[in-house]
């Protein structure tokens, strides 16, 4: 598969690239490997002349916070101001079997006639608690042509930081009465995110107990610029509108530009990390070395150019072998 | 009483159906409805597609249900209705059809199923989320309770959760939950002396398997347990009133498609379950028919088994008694185990906070006790005379001439439907509908009894699909919990076929680039999902990625989720009889999506003669209820993979 071939018609805007975008990026196989390199670079902000124009918003929260259910609410709402929207759902994958079972897709509500949605399961595989490898990738590419790409995780306490490394925005769903939320927020187990979801509004006091705890905890943290938005997503629908405005408030006052480039620093040298260990950072001259020499470089970069150099500056120094 | 459940085609044919049975003998009727009229939805609804008059009848508005029930008299009718998601509808309708024989409310009798929560745990049929839906049971019960006083408004059915794979103790635990979700939910709206009437009406609809002893102590435990229940927790004093009045349709489940003559016994042995004892005997029993697994019964299929039944009433000895069983030691061994084991599980029902809130749990349950049963059959340990053992078989000259020996529906069937339901719109006065229907919306909003409004839009000429759609914008649509995503996986003990599979599912995986992912789901409308869980569940066992669809999907919700999925393989089941239209529209939808080459397997009820047809149409394979094993499905569909896209499944 030509890699470049497909990030052209990202980048045109075709929306239906988008299937084989997923296929190839989520191949392991060594003969996809410089396709999906390709494939990257011609998205990558030096391409496209900037950062692309996407929203990326990660949606987290335990299972049962009612997630699907939003999620089908929000596609309508982003699709109803004329937006354009790509969907990947995370599941874990079994330890054992190295099977999933993908069942969002199920419970979110779609016009299948719809050429604007692209709903995406995607297995956790066998990272911990975090994203699918490819899952990173997937919303890179997808970020040049749908207007908002949405990253959905299962859990709390643990997928927010990586999808705080990949999304512009973080919302975190909570359901009123499980505390969870708060505790984990309280106890620094969770990172504040941008945005906090309570569903189930209609459960009404309840609701508004959740929603009035989560307000004294942020204010006690001093996160004051979290919005904390309760809806329903039950008909009638209610807060869906002031999700959306919510969302969009948050990515207008973020510097979109400095937070994607510094993340895909992170990755490249997480990626590094996990591809050539301790041998290879120590020939970097350690990890604040490593971080200021990845600083310096072009922010225009993708994540696997950035990975290459500091291998072949790894390699150069004698710490570890290129890779092939 | 004597019943066959019954229905199909168009309301004039089953019409005739129930004449011609009852001048045999039949003393109620029994009727099935098709699974647009269950779930909601008229003829020329996009979902109805292969569905109209398949496993039932059609009924759309006031004038359907006359014709059904032309020239029966409807104030000496018992009728049982199989009618859930829109029994207040049907109820409904077949109120104001009695208005017009000039029968009163007060007059019939008869039973609505009405018991949402085992549609979400096995039999599919909802069509509102489960809050809106027990509001829409108890304005139902409370209304008949006043107004058709001789009518059960719910049937408790621990029959499906059965078929479902419950165990005993499963059965007896969930269905009582159910019936406390009910009798809760009621109470807030009926005066506590009236308590004693709403309870007395509530019946159950119970399942019995050929383990007919066990069975037997099963009905034997529910009956204490609802005695019970009456008492303390309702405060019923009247001893009659908490009598545990049930009917029964014998297992369905454990009936086989391999030598169909050997179900006769099975259903035999299931019936005597149920009648043994006097003191925890039927009061209505339904048994189903030999050649169910192969296709719907034709008539002849359903007279022998009204004749079973009559052989066992009138030749045999068994009604002549007092209970047989009383003072019996082991008999009573076993009830204290079943109650035991129901109490408990009836307790962490009661934890997850009640019926309604528990059924996520609940479905897990029973897709993991059905995987057990699976694995059991497979392993050889559960036998089944004629599919895991004594296979050998003379030809048999049942199922020889007529290939497998099954009625099939017209499929101008719909076509008629279809038309039927336009001429009835264009026929009536639309401003009366819309008025009533706009009634029935407020009401739905409102917290207002929903049957006075249903009436009036019943009178009023509207349709099933039309009050189904009210009370939807005002519900909201909803998807069940599926079951598969809880339900543990393998166990530890994993045997060496397990890990076959997987180095199989591994190697095709290395080849193809990324994991071989699968889509399964259901097209149509019917619910039945227990076969496409298992596929589900035992891919994702043997490693594959599983898109797990769940049901009533269109084909193009179908084919864009392939599309948008990547999957590797698609696949299909279908229990309703409607494979030969949806599967067909759903290859064409593949290829149209330009994924055509993604190959196709379906499960379900199918003929050779169309398992035959499928195949020519282009899907790769059929698997019927003769294929148990689901391990060998699942090594025939990672060959499939391998051979489609040139890796190689060997070592």
């Amino acid at each position: 598969m030509n890699g470049g071939e497909l990030g052209a018609r990202l980048r045109d805007g075709d929306l239906s690239a988008a299937p084989a975008v997923l296929n190839l990026v989520e191949s392991r196989a060594p003969r996809d490997q410089a396709a999906i390199a390709e494939l990257l670079a011609s998205i990558a902000p030096a391409a496209l002349g900037g950062e692309a124009p996407a929203h990326v918003v990660g949606i987290t929260g335990p299972p049962g916070a009612g997630k699907s259910t939003l999620l089908s609410a929000l596609l309508h709402g982003w699709r109803e101001r004329g937006r354009t929207v790509a969907v990947l759902a995370v599941d874990p994958s079994s330890k054992r079997s190295g099977g999933a079972l993908l069942g969002d897709r199920a419970r979110i509500e779609f016009d299948p006639a719809d050429h604007g949605v692209f709903i995406r399961s995607m297995a956790a595989g066998e990272r911990l608690g975090g994203l699918a490898p490819a899952t990173r990738a997937a919303a890179h590419a997808l970020a040049a042509a749908f207007d908002v790409v949405v990253i959905e995780t299962v859990g709390v306490g643990q997928s927010e930081t990586e999808i705080a490394d990949v999304a512009d925005t973080v919302a975190v769903v909570v359901q009123p009465g499980s505390g969870d939320a708060l505790q984990f927020i309280k106890s620094g187990i969770m990172e504040i995110p941008d945005v906090l979801i309570v569903t189930k509004a209609d459960l009404g006091q309840v609701a508004v107990r959740a929603r009035r705890d989560l307000h004294a905890a942020l204010r006690s943290l001093g996160a004051r610029e979290t919005a904390v938005v309760a809806v329903s997503s039950l008909p009638p629908a209610q807060g869906i509108d002031r999700l959306l405005d919510a969302l969009d408030a948050h990515r207008a006052a973020t510097d979109v530009p400095a937070r994607r480039l510094s993340a895909r620093r992170l990755h490249a040298l997480a990626d590094f990390v996990e591809e050539h260990g301790a041998r290879g950072l120590r020939a970097l001259g350690g990890r604040r070395a490593a971080e200021k020499w990845l600083a310096a470089q072009a922010p225009g970069l993708d994540v696997p150019s950035l990975e290459q150099a500091l291998a072949e500056r790894a390699a150069a120094a004698g710490g570890g072998a290129p890779p092939a | 009483m004597m019943r066959t459940y019954a229905g199909h085609s168009t309301a004039e044919k089953s019409n005739a159906l129930y004449r011609g049975n009852l001048a045999k003998g039949q003393t109620g009727l029994s009727i099935a409805f098709d699974l647009p009229t269950q779930t909601g939805y008229d003829a020329d609804h996009e979902l109805a597609r292969g569905e109209v008059g398949k496993v039932g009848v059609p009924i759309a508005h006031k004038g359907d249900m006359k014709a059904l029930l032309d020239g029966i008299p409807l104030d000496k009718m018992n009728t049982s209705m199989t009618i859930n998601a829109t029994a207040a509808w049907l109820l409904a309708l077949y109120i104001v059809t009695a208005e017009e024989q000039g029968v009163t409310p007060a007059q019939l009798q008869g039973t609505t199923q009405n018991d949402i929560i085992k549609e979400y745990l096995s039999r599919g049929t909802y069509a509102f989320p489960p809050g809106p839906s027990m509001r829409l049971i108890a304005d139902m019960v409370a209304y008949t309770v006043e107004e058709v006083p001789k009518w059960n408004p719910i049937n408790i059915c621990s029959y499906h959760l059965q078929e479902a794979g419950a165990t005993p103790v499963q059965e007896i635990a969930y269905a009582m939950s159910t019936a406390i979700a009910v009798l809760d939910e009621v109470r807030a709206r009926v005066p506590q002396e009236l308590m004693g009437r709403v309870f007395s009406r509530i019946s159950f609809f119970v399942n019995a398997g050929v383990r007919f002893i066990e069975e037997h102590a099963k009905l034997r435990a529910m009956g204490k347990l609802w005695d019970e229940l009456g008492r303390e927790r309702y405060g019923v004093e009247d001893p009659k009133q908490r009598r545990f009045r049930y009917g029964v349709q014998v297992n369905s489940l454990g009936l086989t498609e391999a030598q169909p003559e050997n179900n006769v016994q099975r259903i035999v042995l299931e019936a005597l379950a149920v009648t043994l004892g006097r003191d925890a005997r039927a009061r209505a029993l339904q048994l189903p028919a030999w050649n169910e697994a192969l296709g719907l019964p034709r008539p002849w299929d359903q007279q022998w088994s009204l004749r079973l039944q009559q052989v066992l009433a009138f030749e045999t000895d068994l009604l002549e008694y007092p209970d047989i069983f009383e003072g019996s030691i082991v008999m009573d061994g076993l009830v204290g185990e079943l109650l035991e084991g129901a109490r408990a599980e009836m307790a962490i029902v009661a934890e997850h906070g009640g019926a309604v809130e528990a059924v996520p749990y609940m479905k897990a349950a029973l897709v993991e006790s059905h995987r057990e049963r699976i694995r059991r059959i497979e392993s050889g340990e559960l036998k089944v005379i004629g599919q895991n053992v004594y296979t050998e078989t003379e030809p048999s000259p049942l199922t020889a001439d007529n290939d497998g020996g099954i009625m099939t529906v017209d499929p101008e069937v719909e076509q008629h439907q279809k038309e039927a339901v336009a001429a009835w719109r264009a026929g009536r006065d639309q401003g009366a509908v819309d008025a009533a229907l706009a009634e029935v919306a407020r009401v739905a909003a409102s917290d207002e009894n929903i049957m006075p409004a249903t009436l009036a839009a019943a009178r009023a000429g509207a349709t099933t699909g039309e009050w189904a759609q009210a009370l939807r914008d005002a519900f909201g649509q909803y998807r069940g919990p599926t079951g598969v995503g809880e339900a543990a996986g393998a166990g530890v003990g994993d045997d060496a076929a397990l890990e076959q599979i997987r180095d199989e599912v591994e190697r095709v995986s290395e080849g193809l680039g990324r994991r071989l992912k699968i889509l399964v789901g259901k097209p149509g409308l019917d619910g039945h999902s227990n076969g496409a869980e298992q596929i589900a569940v035992a891919a994702r066992d043997a490693g594959m990625e599983v898109v797990y669809e769940g049901i009533r999907l269109t084909p193009a919700q179908i084919a864009a989720s392939a599309l948008q999925e990547g999957v590797h393989v698609v696949g299909l089941s279908i229990l309703s009889g409607s494979h030969r239209e949806l599967i067909p529209s759903v290859l064409e939808a593949l290829s149209a999506a330009g994924i055509g080459d993604v190959p196709v397997v379906v499960g379900g009820i199918i003929p050779p003669a169309d398992e035959r047809e499928l195949l020519a149409a282009g899907v790769a394979a059929v698997y019927t209820p003769k294929d148990f094993d689901i391990t060998r499905i699942m090594h025939a569909i990672v060959a499939l993979v391998a051979d489609r896209n040139g890796v190689s499944a060997s070592a």
